[in-house]
């Protein structure tokens, strides 16, 4: 017996939340990095976009939007009926159509439910929001279960790095099994690959892993490899998601992570040392 | 030219080489083990089974794969048995 709710098309419909998680199992490889480039990206693009911090106890992705002095309400105090969602909603200042949903710093492990996510989920998409960008926090515990429980898309941040991909390909089997989508028998979670971190001229040396490589292993489609940069740590400090800043790798590999999330086909770049990247028309998405 | 020289240098005994057939060999096993979701009872399930053939023919422990495979709606339970060439093994209900 199987449920057919096709609220969530692929692609085109423009009047339903699509729901993207951030996660990794890993911690430390730039799921919030990720989180606000991609939130921000998708609102440049013109989506109404919001993005939820899930790690509960350990709030960061406010401090990497540059929003953490407006910080009245969080999430938790959202699920709990102490605040309404629009009070909780911080509206960032540079970027149109951008929200920001923080975590609680709440030691409670418990304060975040099933039900009450999917509670503010169903808010946000009332509120006609095209795109949920959940940050999930590291690890496979109840925070990084819930942050994808809902997910109709999911981004793997995967760095160049045995551990790293290792906990990415226990993430993929989570998401496969323990979702709302694979629970219901719907369609699964469409899936993606974002290697962080990359060093082409590591890669080139054999010291480090290469996309084909981690591409064999996890066998997921790539939406992008944002090359190791100085700039996150730049954008970090100020505040400011990298991919506002155009002129940097990072930023202009984010750029392309999103226009692919959105469809468009785009040439990888920053995979090679130097010289046009053949690579990058070889993993071009179809 | 480019081309030929990420081949040279990954043909090569370098250390991401070897981290690709760690994590190769890792997430087989993992995947296999059932970290993926696969049901706890699978190892002594293809024990049992492969004691079940072994009355009838003798097979090789790497003549028998299990695997399981998850699907959208259901999950695949896969068992591959390559039998012994005619006039090895057993046999014995060949007569």
């Amino acid at each position: 017996m199987r449920t057919t709710v096709n609220l969530y098309c692929d692609k085109g419909v423009e009047f339903v939340s699509k729901i993207l998680v951030v996660t990794s199992g890993k911690g430390g490889v730039g799921k919030t990095t990720t989180s606000a480039a991609i939130s921000s990206g998708l609102a440049m693009a013109g989506k109404k976009t919001v993005v939820i911090d899930f790690d509960v106890g350990l709030r960061n992705l406010d401090l990497i939007m540059g929003v953490e002095r407006r910080v009245v309400y969080d999430l938790v105090n959202v699920i709990q009926g102490d605040a309404g969602l629009n009070q909780a909603l911080i509206r960032h200042k540079e970027v149109d159509n951008l929200y920001v949903l923080p975590a609680s710093q709440t030691k409670d492990k418990d304060a975040l439910t099933e039900e009450g996510v999917g509670q503010v989920l169903e808010k946000l998409k009332e509120e006609g929001f095209d795109y949920v960008v959940c940050d999930s926090p590291a690890g496979i515990e109840r925070g990084a279960q819930l942050a994808m429980y809902y997910a109709d898309e999911a981004i793997v941040v995967s760095n160049p790095e045995i551990s790293s991909v290792r906990d990415s390909d226990r993430m993929l089997g989570i998401l496969a099994s323990k979702s709302r989508r694979a629970k219901e028998g719907e369609t699964a979670i469409k899936e993606h690959l974002l290697i962080t971190r990359y060093a082409a001229d590591r890669v080139g040396t054999g010291e480090m892993l290469s996309v084909e490589d981690m591409l064999e292993i996890l066998a997921v489609p790539l939406l992008g490899v944002i090359p190791e940069s100085n700039a996150v740590l730049q954008a970090s400090n100020a505040g400011r998601p990298v991919i506002l800043d155009d002129k940097t790798d990072a930023g202009q590999a984010y750029e392309d992570a999103v226009a692919r999330l959105l469809g468009e086909e785009r040439p990888m770049r920053f995979i090679e040392t130097e010289k046009k990247s053949l690579l990058g028309r070889l993993f071009s998405r179809s | 030219m480019g081309l030929l020289d990420i081949f040279r240098s990954r043909s090569e005994d370098t250390s991401a080489k070897r981290a690709k057939e760690r994590l190769q060999i890792l997430i087989a096993h993992e995947r296999a083990q059932g970290q993926h979701g696969a049901p706890h009872y699978l190892p002594e399930m293809q024990q049992e089974i492969l004691e079940v053939i072994r009355k009838y023919v003798h097979v090789e422990d790497d003549a028998v794969k299990f695997e399981v495979e998850h699907n959208e709606q259901f999950e695949l339970f896969e068992l591959n048995i390559t039998l012994p060439e005619k006039g090895e093994g057993s046999g014995r209900q060949d007569d």
